[in-house]
């Protein structure tokens, strides 16, 4: 039985092969591809967040943070953690892209003055 | 005082989805050594040079990230000195006892703005580095994988970073060392109770509560850059590097164990004293701030946390 299965991105229209018991994101890093983005790959990260259109995949343990039930229920997963078990496709989740180092100071707290001595310490 | 009552970073109690894959990694390839495992089926580690009986535990859960961060403390007088302090700057504080985590002391847990949860406690069994006090030899022969003499640090991101930061210098008595300024908005914080350059790092985050990475120092760049070999010969999944920082001038490697959570091994930085004043890094020239080599950006690296 072959069991190199090909996954095709739908956004996109891009197809890798996958490796046997390679996850989707393994696979596609492989071949040095980047139509998925890449985190962690260890399922904690939550980046490379893709929903399964068609196909049948085994799923490894990903962080409950990014994956509920409703959203597994969905088809949804981390491209790390999804291996083929059948011809794949799918689309890319893309998250909210945050802004770097947060949107803007917190209320109630003031500034920390740049470069400012040391606290005196009795 | 010229050096904080805080001694050290002591314990890191990291989350992992699958504690046997978390085993491997954290045992075989980052190289510390297992130490003990308990009835709530948590795993102790020790770096090989490091005395007390653990610095590194992990549980099993189904989102991983950082429990909390425990800092050793000189006696259990400054440990009520800093729990009364704590409470006064308005933390959330809870004495857990003794024997909770197996080996160690009586811990002082609280919240920080930013959202993490840290410990100190002032007692904690001694393991040893095996190698005894007396005309010892320099390093042990039965180490595995990068062979980290200690767990050094953390970085966390978090939203209120003024707050954490305010909290780390007047409450626990940490100096700032290195700052990163975006205008007059501090966004990174660099700082230490003891003679490093970094004991703890803060960045300024949208969400509160996140963990950026683990720190395990090793002593040489061509140990960085064997512990580089083992990334790839164990297809460990690779961050970045390995590189020079600007920030503390640390040669280092950023690697992900199983569950996502960043690891860092690394060498090198400087002697931080009392006296000195921070040093200013600028968001206009952050690349070479954060890599100094290639100068650019990494949005894995900046964005990616458990």
């Amino acid at each position: 039985m072959d069991t190199h299965f090909e996954v095709l991105i739908e956004d996109t229209a891009e197809r890798f092969i996958c490796q046997p018991n390679d996850s989707v994101l393994k696979g596609m890093e492989r071949l040095s591809r980047c139509d998925i983005p890449v985190g962690c790959r260890g399922g904690g990260c939550g980046v490379c967040k893709v929903q399964v259109i068609h196909g049948q995949y085994l799923r490894r343990r990903m962080s409950r943070a990014h994956i509920g039930d409703a959203e597994a229920a969905a088809g949804i997963g981390l491209a790390c953690c999804l291996v083929p078990l059948s011809h794949l496709t799918l689309r890319v989740v893309r998250a909210p892209c945050a802004p770097l180092f947060g949107a803007r100071r917190p209320q109630n707290s003031a500034p920390v003055s740049p470069g400012s001595p040391r606290p005196h310490k009795e | 005082m010229a050096l904080s009552a805080v001694l050290r970073p002591g314990h890191v109690c990291l989350r992992v989805l699958d504690l046997e894959a978390a085993i491997v990694h954290y045992r075989d390839r980052l190289g510390l050594q297992e130490t003990d495992r308990d009835d709530q089926g948590r795993v102790y580690f020790k770096g090989w040079d490091e005395q007390d009986w653990f610095s590194v535990v992990l549980r099993e859960a189904p989102e991983p990230g950082m429990d909390y961060l425990g800092f050793r403390v000189l006696n259990e007088a400054h440990l009520a000195r800093y729990e009364a302090a704590l409470r006064a700057f308005g933390c959330q504080v809870e004495r857990i006892p003794a024997g909770e985590l197996r080996h160690c002391g009586a811990r002082v847990r609280f919240d920080s703005p930013t959202g993490h949860w840290f410990e100190l406690y002032a007692s904690k069994d001694c393991k040893g580095n095996g190698l005894g006090r007396l005309n010892p030899n320099p390093w042990p022969e039965d180490l595995k994988g990068m062979q980290p003499s200690r767990f050094d640090h953390c970085l966390i991101y978090g939203d209120d970073l003024d707050g954490t930061v305010r909290l780390f210098r007047e409450v626990l008595e940490f100096d700032l060392t290195e700052q990163i300024m975006e205008g007059e908005l501090m966004v990174g914080a660099f700082l230490t109770c003891s003679n490093k350059a970094h004991d703890i790092a803060i960045i300024r985050h949208a969400e509160k509560g996140r963990f950026h990475h683990a720190s395990f120092l090793l002593g040489t760049w061509e140990e960085v850059l064997r512990a580089a070999d083992l990334i790839s010969m164990h297809d460990i999944p690779l961050d970045i590097g390995p590189t020079r920082h600007g920030i503390t001038r640390g040669r280092t490697i950023y690697f992900f164990d199983p569950s996502g959570n960043r690891n860092e091994v690394f060498c090198g930085d400087y002697t931080w004293y009392a006296d000195h004043q921070p040093i200013t890094w600028t968001t206009d020239q952050l690349g070479r701030a954060i890599f100094f080599h290639d100068r650019k950006l990494n949005e894995r690296f900046l964005s990616v946390v458990t």
